[in-house]
């Protein structure tokens, strides 16, 4: 059979798999919604949740997309699609596609057509690299879990804070991250424009605001539906005014 | 609190199925490419490729699951850990559902509901990307319009400034000090950026429940 990075026969293999990782998904839902009905949850809240968490989706799977998009380029559409709907990123593809291939003397990118050899050795550093997480959760995942448990039945309070903390920590280093091309105010590089690094400063600012003010339009107004979605209004507002705020910075 | 431990038991038993299940799957993919196409990989290529990748992947997977795994919840846990994209993605979708509700994360409530927004999620992402793949053609031109460009590049401000806002606010005596290291440590170390931002999270993390932990024996929390 004659390779190419689109053949039929590979959507086939990365559709049996993404629709694995589909059934996955549902079994879990199912499971955690019968289990709420069980211990008498308020469904409402159950519905509530399950739809801001889709509509909050929706503009980061698009994101996603755009990743398959650009990796689709060198690589043909059947392993991107299958590397971004399990576990992977862009960044950490992009980088795993370029190992394997200059580990074959060869530059991504530059490469006419690949052939299967060096197809499979592509997917095959990906796949290995990547999956960590899915087979460590299983072996250590039980005895973290626990392990917070037990400490929640000791302190509950300490429990709660501990959660609010861990939360909190990995929000501060994203915060954090929002800030690193900041010091271009007065360590300039050449062909950018200083206030470049004020973009991503400005953008969360503006996200930042409308999560406040949606705040405010419950407080005052009692507008309770807008406690749904403001974290998708703030997402998306915060996202569109990135479009006038990079043409103004840039 | 039987109940409780028999759900829990019975996520983990199945978490564990699913996800070595979906690791067979996903090494068949390659082997089977190999097979088929009567291509056996270049040894000493893979070797190589996997040298320069894996051990930095494998000690942040390590370090990932170490620290997502106690802010996922089990169920939570198992999805995210298969679907990826758990900091920019899955874990604020949680975060968010649970204090929607006002539900403590640690509570079997906080297990249902995060599990059900991470699965929402998942089931979400999953059938968009499809959607994706299949409409292609006259999606690219779209989404890569140049327009849009800036809008996507500052998916990750546009997120955590909204989620922060709300979190920051609430909890601020422990906010404080991790927002200030990470704003100093970002600002005047150039080696952090975009692509040592994953790093920094358990850097964070660890330092918050640290700081967290100083402030409640003093009981100031």
């Amino acid at each position: 059979m004659e390779f190419r990075t689109n053949h039929p026969l590979l959507f086939l293999l990365a559709g049996v798999i993404v629709a694995a990782v589909l059934a996955q998904s549902v079994y879990f839902l199912a499971k955690a919604v019968r289990r709420s009905r069980a211990i008498g949850m308020d469904q409402a809240k159950i519905r509530k949740t399950i739809r801001t968490a889709a509509i909050f989706t929706v503009a980061p799977a698009i994101a996603i997309v755009i990743s398959v998009i650009a990796l689709s380029k060198s690589l043909g559409l059947p392993l991107p699609w299958l590397r971004l709907s399990v576990v992977g990123s862009l960044s950490y593809e992009t980088i795993a596609a370029e190992n394997a291939v200059s580990a074959m003397g060869l530059t991504l990118g530059k490469i006419g057509s690949l052939t299967a050899r060096q197809y499979v050795n592509i997917s095959l550093v990906m796949t290995i690299s990547i999956m960590v997480g899915i087979w460590l959760v299983p072996l250590i995942g039980k005895k973290l879990h626990n392990g917070m448990l037990s400490l929640g039945s000791k302190d509950g309070k300490w429990a709660e804070i501990l959660n609010n903390a861990m939360f909190i920590g990995m929000i501060s280093a994203f915060l954090g991250y929002v800030f690193c091309d900041f010091s271009m105010l007065w360590k300039p590089v050449p062909g950018t424009a200083a206030t470049t690094g004020l973009i991503p400063v400005c953008v969360m600012a503006v996200s930042a605001v409308v999560m406040a003010l949606c705040g405010l339009a419950m407080k005052r107004f009692h507008w309770k539906w807008v406690n749904d979605y403001a974290l998708p209004i703030s997402l998306v507002l915060g996202m569109a005014s990135a479009i006038p705020i990079t043409a103004w910075l840039s | 609190m039987k109940k409780q431990l028999s759900y829990l038991d019975s996520v983990h038993r199945d978490g564990r199925v699913w996800n070595l299940s979906v690791m067979v799957l996903l090494l068949l993919f390659p082997i089977i490419v190999s097979i088929v196409f009567d291509a056996p990989p270049d040894w000493n290529a893979l070797l190589m490729g996997l040298v320069a990748t894996a051990p930095m992947y494998w000690a942040v997977g390590i370090i990932e699951t170490f620290t997502f795994v106690p802010m996922l919840g089990a169920g939570g846990s198992y999805l995210s850990f298969v679907t990826g994209n758990i900091s920019n993605l899955k874990l604020p979708c949680a975060i968010n559902a649970l204090e929607q509700n006002n539900i403590n994360a640690a509570s079997e409530e906080g297990e249902l509901i995060s599990t059900i927004a991470i699965a929402t999620s998942s089931i979400v992402t999953t059938i968009i990307i499809v959607l994706g793949v299949i409409l292609i053609v006259p999606l690219t031109p779209i989404l890569e319009a140049p327009v849009l460009e800036p809008a996507f590049a500052q998916m990750l401000p546009a997120l955590f400034g909204g989620l922060g806002v709300v979190f920051v606010s609430r909890n601020w005596r422990i906010a404080l000090a991790p927002v200030l290291l990470m704003l100093v440590l970002f600002i005047f170390v150039p080696a952090l950026n975009a692509g040592t931002v994953g790093i920094m999270v358990p850097v964070g993390v660890l330092f918050t429940i640290a700081i967290s932990r100083i402030l409640y024996k003093r009981g100031v929390l």
